[in-house]
């Protein structure tokens, strides 16, 4: 491991840390050493056991094995109250804010400044503004939390963290969830706290990243640090190796597109958000058999509302839904599934997945009534298992077993159990709303190739992504969506980065 | 939460995780009991040994047990199932109180049948009626977004006062010199027997607590009620009708209410008479809380508080000890247990967006 060169003490070093969980060993022996001021970057599958050492350096868990020093003393940490006055922050994989609280109350609580009985929330606010304004993080105190998109809800996180005087900032995927945009914002903000002498833990999958900030970078595989490097030594395709054991292809190797008929027909389709604002404007698309559509287009202009209106979750104003020529019911998501649509939603834990049901019954969770789930009313628990084990296998989760409960499993091997219960349906069209967000190169490649398999067997893909590598390297025609509208379509041959880019602003019309 | 495929260990651990706060509740609580017992000058070696002969000292000690514990399943398993929705049923005293009327006038006003109809067809009308009032908080919630704590709060006071009504007009009880608000005597072919000691109610309580636990855990139906009750969007994602779901669960919850109300018209007071089965729903949430909202774990909560009734009487008389001793260990208990749950309950059913919270704590919690 790289030494402080500065002959400063280390800001953080965790020696030997193990972690089991009951049929895991999710940290092994674990070293890993933070120095003052610098970002290091923590890469690794899903599953290696990232998010647990974050906790066990938190106090959200207690390690069965090691110690924990900052600034050189070994520390007791029993509970993130004694992480934060040993000024550790983190920002969870997940958000931990509550929605209806404004901005301001979010931060306070746990550490609210009173006078008297009562709470002093002006004085709080006025520390939050020098607080955004000493580290360029821009929040509003006074608005609530519901009401911000998650790039600004992160913000509030890290002021929230700050605000408790954080000298140690965890962040765990905090890019999975943004725009492109809102994460240049996010590593200029982390370069101006690293300036103030704030030392970053950076947890993310995907290399470029990595490598654009990073100070060091340390990789971790099935519980194991595998060694510390730095973006000099190495590179996206050393890295993916480094992680996965193994040489991974980057790139998606397909063949050209058969389109056949088509299969899913958008016509006039007009959705409205919850706030009832228009979302998506008079859109009309269609998606042939063996060929993937991508919709690009920044988060946040109607992708969401459009593929809530096509899977059944929300009912569009007006348009027209085909389905092989037939107009589908709004608002339906039975027929759909009983339809052959399949769907990978965009928000794991609100839809994809029932956290406390074992893997083996949200693998069934649109399926269970028919055979051999079910035989009349009764569940059959039998072929449930079946099926869990033999998905498990072939999707590659890493879980001790197909009982354990979904909500125990890290992030992306969540993400895979959902993969594998819609791909391994009967399929026409597969709905894939960010499809490999969270998950490692390995996986990612692994959904790729599962993707364009399917589009091979003639299915219909439709392909939403904020990632635009994902949508040039998969998509074989590609739609701009801008402010609820369809601006551009084009051939995914003639694409490039640059002119999405401009398209996705709105510009370039 | 399928038993099958794990190892007798893991049962074990996991009956004891779920029942160590109950078991440990009521220990406790009697041990605060016994120094409330010392510190007003009475014996608790006396009191609690009085208590004990009281409720399972001979077979007719037993049986006043059981007969107590009877509606206490029927409620608390009418709150339990609910709860499995995401579902808090305030309402099982207005459910039962229909089943007890309807099953008091099929009683008494048909004539003539076979027990074997007879006390079937009573009980049925019952859990009938006290579905059909379930529903109505049920619809009123997905028509109407109106949330069901309110309207069962409310649905009880529309059935306390209608079923007083009824015994005090149409149904009346009209026998020469009656001036009591109260229905006639029902048939003797209604009435629900006892088989020795043990009241034929209980045996009917604890096929219909089995029969929830098999519909929850192995039914699709079940399936989907859980589902629902965990997160309803994934279940609204996955094709489920979550709207049905909720109509039919609150149904099924009534119906066990309701069921119990006409147990305890048939097996116990032979009539309908108001006032006499005050608090036995409103109990279902002890129960229900008590049981950790389980099916079977309802059952063992049923019987210790039937006991701790039916050992009143005796204890008193045996150690005078007043018999309000024992509602104040049931409270003790009771804020044990819910210390724990009703915080869990709280945290678990506001509205969906705040569920992010509890649920990004990570996936540390089981
Ligand atoms: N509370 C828990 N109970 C049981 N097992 C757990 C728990 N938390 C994590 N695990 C297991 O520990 C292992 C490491 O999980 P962890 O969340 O640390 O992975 P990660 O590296 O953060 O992965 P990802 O990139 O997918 O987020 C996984 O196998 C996971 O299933
Ligand atoms: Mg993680």
């Amino acid at each position: 491991m790289s030494g402080p060169l500065t002959g400063e003490p280390l800001a953080l070093e965790a020696r030997n840390i193990t972690k089991r969980f009951p049929g895991v060993l999710a940290n092994d022996s674990v070293d890993f050493a933070l120095e003052k001021g610098e970002i290091h970057a923590l890469l690794g599958e899903n599953g290696a056991g990232k998010s647990t050492l974050m906790n066990v350096i938190y106090g959200l868990y207690s390690p069965d094995e090691g110690q924990i020093c900052v600034d050189g003393k070994e520390v007791a940490i029993r509970d993130p109250n004694d992480a934060i006055a040993h000024g550790i922050g983190m920002v969870h994989q997940h958000f931990m804010l509550v929605p209806v609280f404004t901005v301001a109350e979010n931060i306070v609580l746990g550490s609210e400044i009173t006078r008297g009985p009562t709470l002093d929330m002006r004085q709080a606010e006025r520390q939050i503004r020098r607080l955004s304004e000493e580290f360029g993080l821009q929040v509003d105190p006074q608005a609530v939390v519901e009401d911000l998109a998650v790039g600004e809800q992160q913000r509030v996180e890290i002021v929230k963290a700050l605000y408790r005087d954080a000298r140690i900032l965890v962040l765990d995927e905090p890019t999975a969830v943004l725009t492109p945009q809102e994460a240049d914002d996010l590593f200029r903000i982390m370069r101006q706290l690293t300036d103030r002498g704030v030392s970053i833990i950076f947890i993310t999958h995907k290399l470029k990243e990595v490598l654009a900030v990073a100070d060091h970078i340390t990789v971790m595989r099935r519980g194991r640090v595998v060694g510390t490097t730095t973006p000099e030594e190495t590179d996206e395709q050393g890295l993916a190796s480094m992680m996965v054991g193994r040489d991974v292809v980057l790139e998606v190797d397909k063949s050209p597109a058969q389109p056949q008929q088509i299969v899913l027909e958008v016509q006039n389709l007009s959705v409205q958000d919850e706030r009832g604002v228009v979302a998506v404007r008079d859109v009309s698309f269609e998606v042939r058999a063996g060929e993937i559509l991508g919709i690009a287009g920044v988060q946040g202009n109607g992708q969401t509302e459009l593929v809530e209106a096509l899977t059944g979750l929300r009912a569009p104003q007006s348009g027209r839904i085909l389905l092989d020529g037939r107009e589908v019911p709004f608002h339906n998501p039975r027929y759909l599934i009983e339809h052959g649509v399949a769907h990978i939603p965009e928000d794991r834990q609100k839809h994809g997945l029932v956290l406390p049901y074992s893997i083996a019954d949200n693998l069934v969770l649109s399926t269970y009534y028919r055979e051999p789930f079910s035989r009349g009313v009764q569940r059959r628990q039998r072929p449930i298992n079946a099926r869990a084990g033999a998905l498990i296998e072939e999707f590659d989760v890493r879980a001790p077993g197909a009982f354990t409960p979904a909500g125990n499993l890290s992030g992306g091997n969540q993400q895979k159990v959902i993969v594998a219960r819609e791909l391994s349906r009967r399929l026409r069209l597969l709905v894939a709303n960010q499809p490999t967000r969270g998950l490692d190169v390995g996986s990612i490649e692994f959904i790729h190739r599962r993707m364009v398999q399917v589009r091979d067997e003639q299915i219909a893909v439709l392909l939403v992504s904020a990632e635009l590598d994902e949508i040039l390297s998969l998509a074989d025609r590609i739609v701009v969506m801008y402010h609820g509208r369809i601006v551009a379509t084009l051939a995914t041959a003639q694409a490039t980065r640059d002119k999405l880019g401009l398209l996705m602003a709105g510009s370039g019309l | 939460m399928t038993l099958r495929n794990s190892s007798p260990g893991d049962i074990a651990r996991r009956l004891w995780r779920s029942a160590s706060v109950p078991i440990g509740s009521v220990l406790l609580a009697l041990l605060i009991g016994a120094i409330i017992l010392i510190v007003s000058g009475a014996s608790p070696v006396e009191a609690y040994r009085a208590l004990f002969r009281g409720s399972f000292g001979d077979a007719a000690a037993l049986g006043r047990t059981l007969e107590k514990a009877t509606p206490l399943i029927f409620s608390g398993l009418a709150v339990a199932f609910a709860f499995k929705a995401g579902l808090f049923n305030i309402g099982a005293q207005g459910q039962l109180l229909f089943g007890a009327v309807t099953a008091a006038a099929i009683g008494f006003m048909i004539e003539g049948l076979p027990p074997l109809i007879h006390a079937p067809l009573a009980l049925l009308g019952g859990a009938l009626a006290g579905a059909l009032f379930g529903a109505i908080p049920g619809m009123l919630k997905t028509y109407t977004g109106a949330h069901e704590v309110i309207t069962t709060i409310m649905l009880n006071y529309i059935a306390i006062n209608l079923t007083d009504y009824l015994a005090n007009g149409p149904l009346q009880d009209t026998t020469p010199g009656n001036i009591v608000a109260r229905t006639p005597a029902i048939e003797a072919s209604a009435r629900i027997p006892a088989i020795g000691a043990i009241p034929l109610g209980f045996v009917i309580a604890l096929l219909m607590a089995a029969l929830a636990w098999w519909l929850l855990w192995h039914t699709t139906i079940g399936f989907e009620i859980r589902t629902v009750g965990l997160n309803p969007s994934a279940a609204n994602y996955a094709g489920m009708r979550v709207s049905t779901t909720i109509i039919v669960t609150m149904m099924l919850s009534g119906l066990l209410a309701g069921m119990g109300g006409a147990v305890e018209t048939q097996g116990i007071i032979g009539r309908f008479q108001p006032g006499f089965n005050v608090g036995l729903g409103f109990d279902g949430i002890t129960i229900a809380l008590l049981g950790k909202t389980h099916p079977l774990g309802v059952i063992p909560a049923a019987v210790l508080v039937g006991a701790m009734r039916a050992g009143s009487n005796l204890m008193q008389f045996n150690a005078d000890v007043a018999t309000e001793i024992i509602d104040v260990i049931l409270a003790i208990i009771l804020f044990f247990v819910a210390a724990d749950s009703i915080i869990r309950w709280i945290l678990r059913t506001r509205a969906v967006s705040e569920e992010k919270v509890t649920l990004s704590t990570g996936w540390g919690q089981q």
